[in-house]
């Protein structure tokens, strides 16, 4: 691998961080309306309190989150922060640390993520493959439409049929939250089991769409590959069928759907993140859902953030990775 | 001067066999049939809006117009939510402002993905390295969060329009790819080298020469990016993001779920939406894998 590859993605990553985290300085200057001063009216009128002092409340509220400074001062200070990973202080749940709150949803929606994706791809391009081999069972064959309709469907729409079917008409697990109510998370074996056992329907719901997706790229790819001259080749020189399907067609079809894979983190993320509201998971998506609802600005820009800087280290990561399963490529004068 | 690319003839080869146009229509339906399915779907979605309103009075999509909390009865044949909205009339309506927001969202972010992929492709060099590298990154991003920003910080003024608006805002990197690799193979090809080296201009070449042999793909690509757009604009609505005074599919269902509809087993409340989201899908889904087997001759069904 060249070095001035490596350099050009290094300079890639910093640019998605450095785009991500001023559009999230611009965009809440740009909307109209001081959040400080809505939460602070909103908890007013729930109180019941006349409205004096609020002009007071708010100029020490915006010199607390810094919001008193010239503009350029503060894209600096933000910037700052933001390497530090520091998004200040929840303005619906104060005093809690942003940062905090991430953390605490963080290993409850990577655990659901990494896992199904896992699982989706693996058997997504496995039934994509088998999908396209002339010498598969006749049901396999068929399944194209079905997998079709599956990839089609968002996630969470998923996600909602399956609250219903097997949570509520057929109540075989539970339709919300990640553990049981009254328990509090700890590493525990028994929590680990009932935290799995909440998980079930949420991945599920994803691994059932994601793995649609995959199957339908991959049945794509296994249709141009069986077309290759090696593959007929390799048929002529007598090798085991199955030897043809893993090592010659499967293997080189498998390829892009690792592009591919790298390219839809981000979708494959997003997706997940409204999964986690459909079943109040206890995830990075129903904190942002949340934020969303009280309007708590730093939280939304916290949680979009840390995404974007996750996703980019997962992509950095996968295009790293890449020449290692396919020495052709070896990001040269590319 | 530039008369002389104008005589350049299709090949008359494609023209060997003419079959009558029925028999056209039928052969290709027969070779085909992924992309006829889609259409027919997609078609049945658009008549359900257009003819709908013949049968349902439409003002009961907003609510208290109707008695609300009614199962499926011979009155409202998809029954009501709780805030009086007849959800016949409800889907009605919905189904055409979810397609308009696609649409619309799926044009932008066409027009601007044709605009920087043809001026990546064609003029090359420097600007065709800032425009790929741009795009590169903009992929990689979780486009719905960045949505989920701008939305939420415009929350209060979201109109069926602005939502499209929105949606488009982030809807033109994968047009922008696809047409420039596009360009890329069109501009090596012998009628472009002859206009060029005739001296027709670079806007006249993109315009007259590069445009019209893309169509194909422009419409493919366009077909992606309206499913694309709707399904994105679908997961704001979700969220509560959308236009709060407009029946959309994806409203109904943030509605339902913010009622508790599923708990409550009002099944009639979040189902039609969703059934009707996912046709639509599957519909673009079809033609848009249909339109790839015409514009790539390549992935023509070899099975």
């Amino acid at each position: 691998m060249r070095v001035d590859y490596l350099v050009r993605r290094l300079i890639q990553f910093v640019i998605v961080l450095w785009g991500a985290a001023t559009l999230n300085f611009i965009l809440p200057r740009l909307a109209p309306g001081n959040p400080v001063r809505e939460r602070l009216l909103s908890a007013l009128a729930t109180g019941g309190y006349q409205q004096a002092g609020i002009e007071e409340m708010v100029r020490a509220y915006n010199e607390q989150f810094g919001l008193d400074k010239p503009l350029y001062v503060q894209y600096l200070l933000y910037l700052q922060a933001a390497l530090q990973l520091d998004f200040g202080y929840s303005i619906a749940s104060y005093p809690a640390k942003v940062l905090n709150l991430i953390m605490a949803a963080l290993p409850w929606t990577i655990s659901l993520l990494l896992v199904s994706t896992l699982i989706s791809f693996v058997l997504g391009t496995l039934l994509g493959a088998l999908m396209a081999w002339p010498r598969s069972p006749r049901f396999v064959r068929h399944l194209v439409l079905p997998m079709m309709a599956l990839s089609a469907i968002p996630y969470y729409l998923l996600g909602l049929v399956l609250v219903y079917s097997l949570g509520i008409l057929v109540p075989m697990f539970p339709i919300s939250g990640g553990y049981a109510i009254g328990s509090l998370p700890n590493l525990s074996w028994a929590f680990i089991q009932d935290a799995i056992y909440h998980s079930i329907l949420p991945a599920l719901s994803i691994v059932l769409s994601a793995a649609g997706f995959w199957a339908i790229g991959m049945r794509g790819m296994m249709v141009t590959t069986e077309g290759e001259d090696y593959v007929v080749y390799a048929e002529a020189k007598g090798i085991p069928e199955r030897g043809i399907f893993l090592h010659y067609a499967l293997r080189n079809a498998i390829l892009p759907q690792l592009t591919s894979l790298a390219l839809s983190l981000g979708t494959v993320v997003s997706g997940a993140v409204v999964v986690e509201i459909v079943f109040g998971y206890p995830g990075v998506g129903s904190l942002l859902f949340q934020a969303i609802r009280s309007l708590d600005y730093f939280v939304i820009y916290g949680v979009v953030f840390m995404t974007v800087l996750a996703i980019a280290i997962a992509t950095l990561a996968l295009d790293l990775t890449y020449p290692l399963v396919d020495p052709r490529i070896s990001y040269r004068g590319a | 001067m530039a008369d002389t690319s104008v005589t350049l003839e299709p090949p008359v080869l494609l023209r060997l066999r003419e079959p009558g146009r029925w028999a056209a229509v039928r052969d290709y339906t027969r070779r085909n049939p992924d992309m006829v399915v889609g259409l027919i779907i997609v078609v049945a979605l658009l008549l359900v809006s257009l003819i709908g309103p013949f049968f349902v009075d439409v003002r009961q999509a907003q609510p208290m117009r109707a008695v609300p909390g009614q199962p499926p009865s011979a009155r409202y044949p998809l029954g009501t939510d709780d805030q009086g909205r007849n959800l016949l009339a409800v889907m009605v309506v919905g189904l055409p402002l979810t397609l308009k927001i696609g649409f619309l969202a799926g044009a932008v972010g066409l027009s601007i993905g044709a605009i920087l992929g043809l001026s990546a492709g064609y003029l090359g060099g420097i600007t065709d390295t800032i425009i790929s590298m741009i795009v590169d990154i903009v992929l990689t991003v979780p486009g719905l969060l960045i949505l989920i920003t701008i939305a939420a910080s415009i929350k209060t003024f979201i109109s069926v329009e602005v939502l499209a608006l929105v949606v488009a805002s982030l809807a033109w990197p994968r047009p922008t790819r696809t047409i420039r690799s596009q360009v890329l193979t069109l501009r090596e090809r012998g009628y472009i080298q002859v206009a060029r080296r005739s001296g027709v201009s670079t806007p006249e070449i993109i315009l007259f020469q590069l445009l019209p042999n893309l169509l194909p793909y422009l419409a493919a690509t366009f077909v992606a990016a309206v499913s694309a757009t709707i399904l994105a604009s679908i997961g704001l609505e979700v969220l509560g993001l959308g236009p709060q005074n407009d029946p959309t599919l994806g409203m109904t269902i943030y509605w339902a779920i913010n009622y508790n509809a599923l708990l409550r087993g009002m099944w009639w409340w979040w189902l039609p939406p969703i059934i009707a989201v996912v046709l639509m899908f599957v519909g673009l889904f079809l033609i848009s894998s249909g339109m790839d087997e015409i514009a790539n001759p390549r992935r023509r069904r070899v099975v």
